[in-house]
């Protein structure tokens, strides 16, 4: 049991160094939103599911709170990225399609 | 041992968002940041629970969770329309 929760943890917080390492790295609010938002959310469910697995007795209240990061993490993200284009955040050059323009209230300001 | 190795990781990710909180050229660049940070130090008070052997940290833990999510849509609603 505790050698799977290592091993469950360890890829864990591979996902996380990964995640910050790609918010780090990518070119662009968009582009870091997805590493940031992906990453982190698989990241962290699956440290915490590895400590509720090392620490049986502990498996209910890890899993809430997993599940809850499961939910709201991509939630929170999503309003983050809805308001970066709305505030007028350009896209980077290397961008190809941006369908966002033909809708009201996000079209690029200069 | 592994507890160790663990942490070290953790702190790497927190450092290499923290550089971007500094350098990010725009506002929604130090939010996602700050939001993604928020989310590494959840997982991190989780490890912490478990390194100390205590269960109230977990409370501790949850109650972050649902304080660094209000946060960030606040932040997000600020940054979309002002106050």
């Amino acid at each position: 049991m505790l050698v799977l929760g290592i091993i469950i943890t360890t890829i864990g917080t591979t996902f996380l160094f990964l995640g910050s390492l790609g918010l780090l790295r990518l070119p662009d609010v968009y582009n870091r939103l997805q590493a940031g938002t992906k990453c982190t959310t698989l990241g962290a469910f699956l440290t915490i599911i590895g400590v509720g697995i090392m620490q049986p007795d502990w498996l209910p209240k890890t899993l809430v709170i997993a599940l809850f990061i499961l939910t709201t993490n991509p939630i929170s993200n999503h309003a983050l990225g809805r308001a970066s284009r709305k505030s007028g955040v350009s896209l980077c050059d290397k961008s190809v399609v941006d369908k966002a323009n033909e809708f009201e209230g996000y079209k690029e300001k200069e | 041992m592994s507890e160790i190795i663990f942490l070290a990781i953790i702190g790497l990710a927190i450092s290499l968002c923290l550089l971007r909180m500094l350098k990010g050229p725009t506002a929604p660049d130090r939010a996602v940041a700050v939001d993604t940070i928020a989310t590494i130090t959840t997982a991190l008070l989780v490890l912490l629970a478990f390194i100390f052997e205590r269960y109230v940290y977990l409370d501790v833990a949850l109650v972050y969770a649902v304080l660094t999510f209000i946060g960030s849509v606040a932040i997000a609603r600020f940054l979309e329309k002002g106050i």
